[in-house]
């Protein structure tokens, strides 16, 4: 799935690297627990929090994460632009609650991780 | 090669810094992708570590052909009982810690996971050694 399809899925506002909104994501995994979202170990995973935080995109950049969705309208500060900017991480804002962000694209066939 | 990083306590919004800086440099030398991660994640989870629960620390980073060698050096509280301190879900780290989404006691943990060998050493009251090596081929 294109990470643009899961844009227009969740109502969402992409605050950064557009140019990346074509490349393909297959799971996801909601967690606003960082240490958590560090102990999986997949590719093409895009991560959905409540957390807006310098943390979140750190821990995306880390786990080479293409994608993040930040739900209930959580704005994204200029800091974390630049640093997604640096790796390529798509960020999304959200006005979805964790809940219907995550059963919206279940729905759609992001898989879990577990 | 070597390298070396300062890191502070309670600079939540550097933290990560040194170990984005390695993960440049392990690109640059073309280590494979899933290594590299194993790497990183270990050094994130140590260098969050410090900045969560010491004043400061040091990063000291070698780079051999088939390894990577970590040192986490900090000075700062110390761990009273490591093998607790080991063990998933164990955590004391304080509430701003984990709103910053740390501190689920799962740090020590997935280090061991991503590593080939770990050790940590503590002087209650001084500081903490992290010591961890990954090998760079599959």
């Amino acid at each position: 799935m294109k990470i643009e399809e899961l844009v227009k899925a969740v109502e969402g506002n992409v605050v950064c690297c557009h140019e990346n909104l074509k490349r393909d994501v297959e799971l996801a995994f909601a967690s606003d627990l960082m240490s958590d979202v560090l102990t999986v170990q997949v590719d093409k995973l895009v991560l959905l929090t409540g957390l807006a935080n310098m943390q979140a995109v750190r821990t995306a950049e880390m786990s080479d994460l293409p994608a993040v969705i930040f739900v209930r309208n959580k704005t994204v500060s200029e800091d974390m632009i630049r640093l997604a900017e640096d790796n390529g991480i798509v960020l999304i804002e959200s006005p979805y609650t964790l809940y219907r962000a995550s059963g919206v694209l279940y729905t759609m066939g992001l898989k879990p991780v577990y | 090669m070597h390298f070396e990083y300062r890191v502070q306590g309670g600079d939540f919004v550097r933290a990560g810094q040194a170990s984005s800086q390695v993960k440049k440099i392990l690109k640059q030398l073309n280590v494979a992708p899933q290594i590299i991660k194993r790497v990183v994640v270990a050094l994130y989870e140590g260098e969050v570590n410090i900045v969560a629960h010491a004043f400061q620390g040091k990063i000291y980073i070698d780079i051999e052909t088939d390894k990577i060698r970590v040192i986490l050096d900090d000075v700062g509280p110390g761990i009273p009982d490591i093998e607790m301190a080991m063990r998933p879900g164990f955590s004391t780290a304080s509430p701003i810690v984990r709103e910053m989404g740390f501190g689920a006691g799962m740090g020590l943990p997935n280090i061991k996971e991503n590593t080939d060998r770990m050790k940590i050493s503590s002087v209650v009251g001084v500081g903490t050694r992290l010591e961890f090596v990954v090998n760079l081929k599959e």
